[in-house]
């Protein structure tokens, strides 16, 4: 989507409201739904990647040393990261108001 | 003189979807449609009708699969009847939102309880606000007609919207009459090949039936609104030239005797043929009284009808279906809205009749005539006509 949604005039949507760009949901951040993030402890992480595996947005990325983290911008909460995690080193912390 | 053969309407209406050369036809059975969609599974497994016949467990899955072919490119048929049309009702609204040009004969029956498998309007005025377009047929060469038209009509690109033909179930659908068939040459030149705007296709992805957030969602609305508005010179064109190619003239509200008329019925369906009955006795009686068939209920035809009525004293409405609790039939409470910012206009009365498969003589008719014209009685919204009461 060339630009936000509540800009766009009714005459402007396509017929049947299809989208016609394939990965436009990229640009729709969907983060704020999230009331607990994933915090990972390094020292416990493996780098076995089962949370980028499992996690179904998906928001897991790998980082440049190795690691995986949640981008917060997509990252939903739901915390099957943290339960898949095979070390445990995935907390769910509640998102400060 | 045009030929005309016998046949169940029914088949004839499964012969006219064999003429559109649809793709998929994916159907519950369900009585009163139940021979249709058992014709149309023998002209496929005969090979008469090179399409996908889908045999499916619901009518949510009919109109399911039907969403589905749709997207792919395909040209799809479906038909139902009341509580299969209730079934159907979450899909109805998607269908139409996503804009497939999906045809469906809704074969009229009404909606239990009690458990009842007879004609009235009550399936389709519970789905009336579902963005179809949506047709009233009369007898059995409308309801042939009127599905060749329907693909037409669905798949212009200024249209792109489901429509539903309805007919009355038993009373229509399981008539045989004599029919003027057409020829699959004429049909051809009439229903050029489905070239859908969007189709679900590897090599151009795209996203069908996304999600709107509340920022974005009325303004997919508006589009739908505008485009069901703007459907009906579409309509009126095709019927036109339906009429150029084999002389049957179809329009949104069609007059029967209204030269000079200060009576007007306005009806849709079968009831109409007894009607134009009712109209002739009147006429006997040196009343003058005239018949309007309503043909097109979505989009509603508010032009024709403030100009059709201009010139009456009195506007009797007949409804197969009943808003319980509420105004009356569906199509007097419409009737009467449009025409409420008329400086003059005429009396209109609404009278709901034929429901559950009742019979709706002449008489019901003339009867309601002489209601509506005579002494006010104590005024009711509408009333409820060949009613058994105590005393």
């Amino acid at each position: 989507m060339a630009k936000p949604m509540e800009q766009y005039t009714w005459e402007e949507l396509t017929v049947g409201s299809v989208v016609t760009e394939p990965g436009n949901a990229r640009e729709y951040k969907t983060g704020d739904w999230r009331s607990q993030r994933p915090v990972v402890e390094k020292e416990q992480c493996i780098k076995c990647a089962v949370c980028w595996i499992f996690c179904p947005e998906p928001a897991v990325y790998e980082t440049e040393d190795g690691y995986y983290l949640a981008n917060l911008e997509y990252c939903k909460g739901c915390g099957i990261c943290a339960q898949e995690c095979l070390t445990g080193c995935i907390t769910m912390v509640e998102e400060e108001k | 003189m045009t030929k005309r053969i016998g046949m169940e309407v029914s088949l004839a209406l499964s012969e006219a979807v064999k003429l559109a050369d649809v793709d998929c036809v994916a159907a519950y059975p369900i009585t009163p449609q139940t021979h249709t969609v058992e014709h149309l599974s023998e002209l496929v497994a005969d090979g008469h009708l090179d399409a996908e016949f889908i045999p499916v467990e619901s009518e949510h899955s009919a109109m399911s699969v039907c969403i589905g072919a749709a997207a792919v490119g395909a040209r799809t048929f479906t038909s139902t009847a009341g509580p299969g049309l209730a079934l159907m009702h979450e899909l109805l609204f998607i269908a139409s939102a996503m804009r497939f040009p999906i045809v469906m004969a809704v074969v009229n029956r009404t909606l239990s309880a009690p458990l009842n498998i007879w004609n009235d309007h009550s399936d389709i005025m519970a789905s009336r606000d579902c963005g179809w377009i949506q047709v009233f047929v009369e007898n059995g060469q409308q309801a042939f007609d009127q599905t060749i038209c329907a693909y037409r009509i669905a798949e212009d690109r200024q249209v792109l919207l489901p429509v539903a033909v309805n007919l009355d179930g038993f009373s229509l659908s399981h008539m045989v009459e004599p029919l003027a068939f057409v020829s699959q040459e004429l049909v051809n030149r009439f229903l050029p090949a489905y070239q859908p705007l969007y189709t679900l296709h590897p090599d151009q992805p795209m996203t069908m039936g996304a999600f709107a957030m509340p920022e974005i969602f009325m303004e997919t609305k508006k589009v739908h609104e505008v485009a069901l508005r703007q459907a009906k010179p579409v309509i009126q064109k095709v019927w036109d030239e339906w009429a150029n190619l084999t002389g049957r003239q179809y329009q949104p509200i069609e007059g029967y005797r209204m030269e000079g008329a200060e009576i007007g019925i306005l009806a849709a369906g079968g009831v109409c043929e007894v009607a134009m009955g009712a109209v002739d006795r009147l006429r006997e009686q040196g009343k003058a009284a005239g018949l309007l068939k309503l043909r097109l209920w979505r989009p509603f035809p508010f032009e024709e009808l403030r100009q059709m009525v201009a010139k009456l004293k009195t506007l009797v409405v007949v409804d197969r279906a009943l808003s319980t609790g509420g105004p009356g039939g569906p199509i007097f409470s419409e009737v009467r809205s449009a025409l409420y910012d008329e400086q003059k206009h005429p009396q209109v009365s609404g009278f709901i009749a034929g429901l559950g498969g009742r019979d709706v003589p002449p008489e019901h008719i003339m009867e309601m005539v002489t209601r509506a014209t005579g002494a006010q009685e104590k005024k009711e919204e509408f009333t409820m006509i060949g009613i058994r009461e105590r005393g």
